[in-house]
């Protein structure tokens, strides 16, 4: 379809004529993860090239521990899926459902966090801090920025829980449990990229 | 806005677009099984270095897409999709900065070391 003003797109079954504006806030919600994308790539292209700068000191193969990374990546994939079920939940009108599928996200988000917070304890009791070399200022930049954005998840689910537990359903409410399953998933995908880039490739 | 709220339930045409909970567990499996094979393959070394990370490469990116169909719903969505031209901008610009770091910082790297 060409892009005329969205009046003139009256034919196709959009009888409201006009987007919905909750449709215009996840499009700019989606254009902050974008810019998010590009946060990340600059992150990851800067690991990249440091990668080899461990200084004499403590490497990445010597120091990082797959199993426990297993395990997180598990948890935070099984998040993203069940903030999808909630959605679905949400469409259906059922409420409590869905409040039940986003703890659970949350939960296992704060697992997540939890296993992230004690890698980090045992790299910085191993010898591995943000000023030991290039690789692990790179590493702990990029892998903490991702433990940011779940910690700011998981404050924001709880704060849309308690909404929604006030208000209820709205379309306003509704389309805030949508963009944060949308932040959600990215994170999972970002999470994917880490895994790939950083654990599987430093220590194979 | 209240009295366009009971058509909106009806029309429908932008709710009934995210998906099923067959599609959720679809994509769920798939992720799990992509997660998989690049961990079994790195844990007991059974190719060598550029077939690995070209495993993990492949792997990591196909996943990244299930997630966007299955999970995020790209292909959903009136036209034109402009979450889908965002998306194609931002790719854009993470390869030429991933992509482009790599080759300088190799090239410069090749020219230190001799």
């Amino acid at each position: 379809m060409a892009q005329s003003p969205a009046h003139g797109t009256d034919h196709h079954h959009h009888a409201a004529g006009h987007h919905d504006p909750q449709d215009i806030k996840l499009l700019g919600f989606w254009i902050f993860l974008v810019t998010d994308v590009i946060l990340f790539a600059t992150l990851f292209a800067t690991f990249i090239v440091l990668r080899g700068g461990t200084d004499g000191g403590p490497t990445g193969a010597e120091l990082l521990e797959i199993n426990g990374i297993i395990i997180s990546t598990f948890l935070l994939l099984t998040s993203s899926f069940t903030s999808g079920v909630a959605v679905l939940a949400m469409h259906q009108h059922k409420i409590k459902q869905m409040i039940i599928w986003l703890v659970i996200t949350g939960l296992l988000g704060a697992g997540f966090l939890y296993l992230e917070i004690n890698e980090f304890l045992h790299l910085i009791h191993e010898g591995a801090t943000l000023q030991t070399s290039a690789f692990w200022s790179a590493f702990f930049t990029l892998v903490g920025t991702h433990g940011v954005h779940v910690t700011v998840g998981i404050g924001w689910m709880i704060s849309i829980i308690i909404q929604i537990v006030r208000r209820g359903l709205t379309d306003d409410t509704k389309g805030k449990v949508t963009v944060f399953s949308l932040y959600w998933h990215f994170l999972d995908a970002v999470w994917i990229f880490l895994l790939s880039i950083v654990y599987l490739m430093e220590v194979m | 806005m209240a009295d366009h709220n009971n058509t909106h339930n009806s029309h429908g045409g932008d709710r009934h677009e995210h998906g099923s909970l067959k599609s959720y567990i679809i994509g769920y499996i798939i992720s799990i099984v992509l997660t998989i094979i690049p961990l079994v393959v790195v844990l007991n070394d059974m190719m060598g270095r550029t077939a690995t990370i070209a495993v993990i490469m492949v792997t990591a990116t196909l996943q990244f897409l299930v997630q966007l169909i299955f999970f995020m719903h790209v292909r959903d969505g009136e036209q034109p999709r402009w979450n889908l031209i965002t998306l194609i901008f931002g790719v854009l610009i993470l390869l030429t900065i991933v992509v482009g770091s790599i080759w300088i910082m190799g090239n410069n790297s090749i020219g230190m070391k001799m």
